[in-house]
């Protein structure tokens, strides 16, 4: 079947006008998924006969004229989301036995609206990384240079995507996990508030900053996918009841008068040249169309590095005692008593990178340490936050690169987690303080890596951030830009 | 050496809210293993925990019962440990700030008035239970318990003897399951205390070393500890050795206590924040609310009972033993017309011993508080002695039935008619004329063997006073 326009609007308008089926369109992105994904690696499961009884279900729905924006279309999960009869093994050995026995909240959203589930996504462990490396199930691929890592953790998700293996992908952000693959593979990412998406079903990583979001290749995808993903949640004492919204009908492309802020320390030394130059270009197409630059100050940001890698450890060294090798998950075969079952079971279960946190988070939360670390980096994060809300009363939304460089080679950040840690520089206090944050392609660098533009805006502005995106994108066709792969996009 | 024995204890109140403290699922005793637990209590990826706000009322009464602060804002920590029957691999508490702070609970020991401060008291969540017997040679688990919601009370170290603190245990269980906070059934563990005991030569200020010891189910058990612990450090001390603080475990069987685990493996737990859930705030407006709705408290009822009844501090204690004792007694008293202490003389006499017979809790008396007044109303008239209210009783408890009713149907009810009573006399002595001159001629016992002949032509039910004038009158010739 011909699929020139994968638009999510034109897949939609393409299903109600029975241009083609449900099933039609799963099998299409199976099929992609069949020839691509051995090199890409970009899935862990994928169940066609599952995918295509949702797909039909899907028919029986549309052919009775039912159905709503996502009604037949496939949709790639993260497979950090659980899906009752997926196997969900969240990037990991420890739960690669594991078929999740209940939906997750944004699953339940998705299968309700009549979405297909396309497969699984591959990701970093437990959604720590930055370049998805640290899977037990293998690397993901760059699509645009598959010698290049994809971005972490959502690296599955992005590189699907991008590949064109799906129209749209599920994926989540503790410290730039949606913003830093959707940068490196040149596609768009939204990451909403904190709050707007609900935890429930979603692998925990760190509870205070996880945040469910969307990948597709526009910003008028996005908002086409993001009603169905918000909204309230009984279930997650931290999800917050919000009016719905259309976002899809919001996307008024006007930039005239719009107070771009440029955080000074994000355009310092260590963004890389052509990043820096892609950048330029793209604030140039805004100025033009009437956005007024800014310039700001987040005179806290070089601390939220150090910050995140108090707290997201801290968190996740207690997220993941559950993984225990007692109820479910990965038991060692050999030991001699409940302790020891208990430590041999994590130890195999559990990759290096994942063991690494764990053991950061125990040490900042045992006693002696605790004021120093993890109170300190509490009261840090504060200020943080402080720093955006007095940045948001200069401007409408921030800019910036969403990494500092294009996607690096794979093991180039091998040896120093620091080194992979800051690649998260820019996008780790957008989580410390529970804002939205986007990233959309603007450009490519000299090896024809994609270089991703970052807006933040303030807390529920989502739909000014997908507006202002989406601006952009109706004066560019970056978006539209597809890796070769013998399919046009 | 004259030594001080300093007790504090800490009770786990399990609160009687339907679901569990975090999840949906019913926290029921009793059924079979893990059948009550949900995703949230297997601790299943990507489940997250939602506070019980019942739970969180029933720690806003207590601490207004016992006249506490209710803290406008605290918080739940995680307590990290691995445990199999732990399954978060952490425990939901609160440490820093607790949902209640100080707060005092008052008795009378021996007729003298105790205070027992409180320190706090904070909700958290059960851990399941590890089933390491009769189970194919394995370790089983069991959830169903796993969450469910406690309410930690901690005293201030201020109880100096073991029937001090069983007095405070005593009254803290009548307050809670009084307020209905808890169902306090000890067997199942819904009320168990752990006892934190040191000792200390008399007029020393400085507490010395203590132990904990763990899990008392039973206030004979908590008395028993305690005063098996004193022992314990006392002999130690004198024998020149020194308490080591640690944990203990009480062995009802052979009545000792013994170590569970010493402080040197004391675990770090590692508490912080738990970032799933936001700070628990209760604004005035709540407190208000659940002001509202907590009954009379049994301090307060006592009291009254006394002044508006008259009946004594020793009746009133008896009578608000718990809030069904006081509501059986003041239901049998709200019409007004019943001597009160004929009540409760009734109740904390046939009715107490035969629930206590039968092992029944007033609440499922067979007998109603309706029932007992409609019978205590015929004694009052005079419609029934003493002895033959006893009998309806019986038959109440057995076989039901209306009061008045079974007077009548069984031919219960007294005869007080002097016409009758007097025909029935006369019979008598014409019948036997040899006795009534033994009488005359000064022989007073044969005025028994009259009542007793008397009594039985009238089937047991002459009215004896009425009885005893008419024939003390008659045999006198008048």
């Amino acid at each position: 079947m011909n699929l020139d326009d994968t638009s999510l609007r034109a897949l939609c308008a393409g299903l109600r006008e029975r241009t083609f089926s449900s099933e039609e369109l799963t099998r299409a992105y199976l099929q992609r998924i069949e020839r691509h994904d051995t090199h890409l690696g970009c899935f862990i499961t994928v169940d066609p006969e599952r995918s295509l009884a949702q797909a039909r279900a899907a028919d029986v729905r549309l052919a009775r004229g039912e159905g709503g924006p996502l009604t037949g279309i496939p949709v790639a999960h993260k497979d950090i989301f659980c899906a009752e009869g997926w196997r969900t093994t969240c990037g990991s050995r420890m739960l690669s036995n594991f078929v999740a026995p209940y939906d997750a909240h944004v699953i339940q959203r998705f299968n309700e609206a009549g979405a297909v589930i396309l497969g699984k996504t591959n990701m970093d462990e437990f959604a720590m990384g930055s370049s998805n490396e640290t899977s037990f199930y293998g690397p993901v691929h760059n699509p645009w240079q598959t010698a290049h890592v994809p971005g972490g953790s959502s690296g599955g998700s992005a590189a699907a995507v991008a590949a064109r293996l799906a129209p749209l992908a599920t994926a989540t952000d503790t410290g730039g996990s949606i913003r830093q693959p959707a940068a490196f593979c040149g596609i768009s990412g939204l990451k909403p508030t904190y709050g707007r998406v609900s935890r429930y079903g979603m692998i925990a990583f760190a509870s205070s900053l996880d945040q469910g979001g969307l990948m597709a290749p526009s910003a008028a995808d996005l908002a086409w996918g993001l009603g169905t993903l918000v909204g309230f949640d009984e279930r997650d004492a931290t999800s917050l009841a919000r009016p719905a919204e259309d976002f899809s009908t919001q996307l008024e492309p006007s930039l005239e008068g719009l107070r771009i802020g440029l955080p000074r320390q994000y355009f310092g030394a260590g963004v890389d040249p052509e990043v820096a130059q892609a950048l330029e270009e793209a604030l140039r197409v805004y100025e033009s169309r009437g956005a007024r630059l800014v310039e700001v100050d987040l005179p806290h940001s070089d601390l939220s590095v150090p910050v995140y890698y108090v707290l997201a450890p801290a968190e996740a060294s207690s997220n993941l005692s559950r993984y225990d090798g007692v109820r479910y998950g990965w038991r060692a075969q050999q030991y001699g008593d409940l302790d020891e079952m208990i430590a041999r079971s994590r130890a195999e279960g559990f990759g290096a990178e994942v063991k690494l946190r764990i053991l950061t988070g125990a040490y900042v939360l045992s006693q002696g340490y605790y004021d120093a670390y993890y109170l300190q980096a509490q009261r840090v994060r504060r200020l943080i936050q402080q720093d955006f809300l007095q940045a948001f009363e200069q401007c409408d939304v921030l800019m910036g690169p969403t990494t500092p460089s294009t996607a690096f080679r794979f093991g180039d950040k091998g040896s120093d987690p620091v080194q992979m840690y800051l690649s998260d520089i820019f996008t780790i206090g957008v989580n410390l303080a529970g804002l939205p944050g986007m990233s959309i392609p603007v450009g490519f660098d000299g090896q024809g890596l994609p270089v991703g533009l970052q807006l933040i805006g303030p807390h529920f502005s989502e739909a000014r951030l997908l507006a202002v995106a989406h601006g952009y994108q109706q004066a560019t066709d970056w978006h539209a830009r597809a890796p070769g792969r013998g399919e046009k996009a | 050496m004259k030594w001080e024995m300093v007790i504090g204890l800490e009770t786990h109140v399990q609160l009687a809210t339907r679901s569990k403290m975090f999840s949906g699922s019913p926290t029921a005793f009793g059924a079979s293993p893990n059948v009550q637990a949900d995703a949230v209590d297997l601790a299943l990826p990507g489940v997250l925990p939602v506070p019980n706000r019942q739970a969180v009322a029933d720690a806003i009464r207590f601490g207004l019962a016992v006249g506490a602060q209710i803290n406008s804002h605290s918080w739940f920590e995680r307590k990290n440990y691995f445990y199999p029957d732990l399954p978060k691999g952490y425990q939901i508490s609160q440490y820093e700030e607790p949902v209640v702070k100080g707060g005092v609970v008052t008795f009378d020991l021996e007729g003298v008035p105790h205070q027992v401060l409180l320190t706090r008291a904070h909700l958290e969540e059960d851990a399941g239970k590890s089933l390491h017997e009769d189970f194919h040679g394995r370790s089983g688990i069991d959830l169903n318990r796993a969450g469910t919601p406690l309410l930690e009370i901690v005293t201030e170290p201020v109880m100096r003897s073991a029937a001090e603190a069983v007095a405070y245990a005593r009254t803290l269980h009548q307050l809670v399951t009084w307020i209905g906070i808890c169902d306090g059934n000890m067997q199942e563990g819904s009320f168990r205390c752990d006892a934190n005991v040191s000792v200390r030569p008399r007029g020393q200020v400085e507490f010395g070393t203590r132990c904990e010891i763990k899990n008392l189910n039973s206030f004979r058990f908590l008395e028993q500890a305690i005063l098996h612990e004193f022992e314990r450090q006392v002999e130690l001390l004198e024998s020149g050795g020194k308490v080591i603080q640690e944990t203990r475990l009480y062995d009802p069987e052979r009545d000792e206590t013994r170590t569970m685990r010493s402080k040197e493996d004391a675990q770090d737990y590692r508490y912080f924040p738990d970032p799933d859930l936001p700070p628990l705030c209760i604004d005035a407006a709540w407190i208000e609310q659940e002001r509202t709705a907590l009954p009379e408290l049994p301090a307060a009822l006592a009291q009254r009972l006394q002044t508006r009844f008259g009946l004594s501090a020793y009746d009133a204690g008896l009578l608000t033993v718990s809030r069904e004792w006081a509501r059986y007694f003041l239901t049998m008293t709200e019409e007004g017309t019943l001597d009160p202490k004929l009540c409760a003389n009734w109740m904390t006499g046939e009715l107490a011993a035969t629930l206590k017979r039968a092992g029944l809790e007033v609440q499922d008396s067979p007998v109603s508080a309706h029932q007992l007044a409609a019978l205590l109303r015929r004694i009052q008239d005079g419609t029934l002695s003493g002895k033959m209210a006893r009998e309806v009783f019986e038959i109440l408890w057995q076989e039901g039935g209306e009061v008045d009713a079974l007077i009548a149907d069984r031919g219960l009810s007294q005869v007080s008619d002097n016409a009758v009573l007097e025909k029935l006399i006369d019979e008598l002595l014409a019948a036997h004329p040899a006795q009534v001159e033994e009488f005359r001629a000064g022989k007073d016992k044969v005025f028994g063997f009259f009542v007793g002949r008397a009594m039985k032509a009238s089937g047991g039910r002459a009215n004896p006073q009425q009885l005893n004038e008419l024939l003390r009158r008659k045999l006198s010739g008048s």
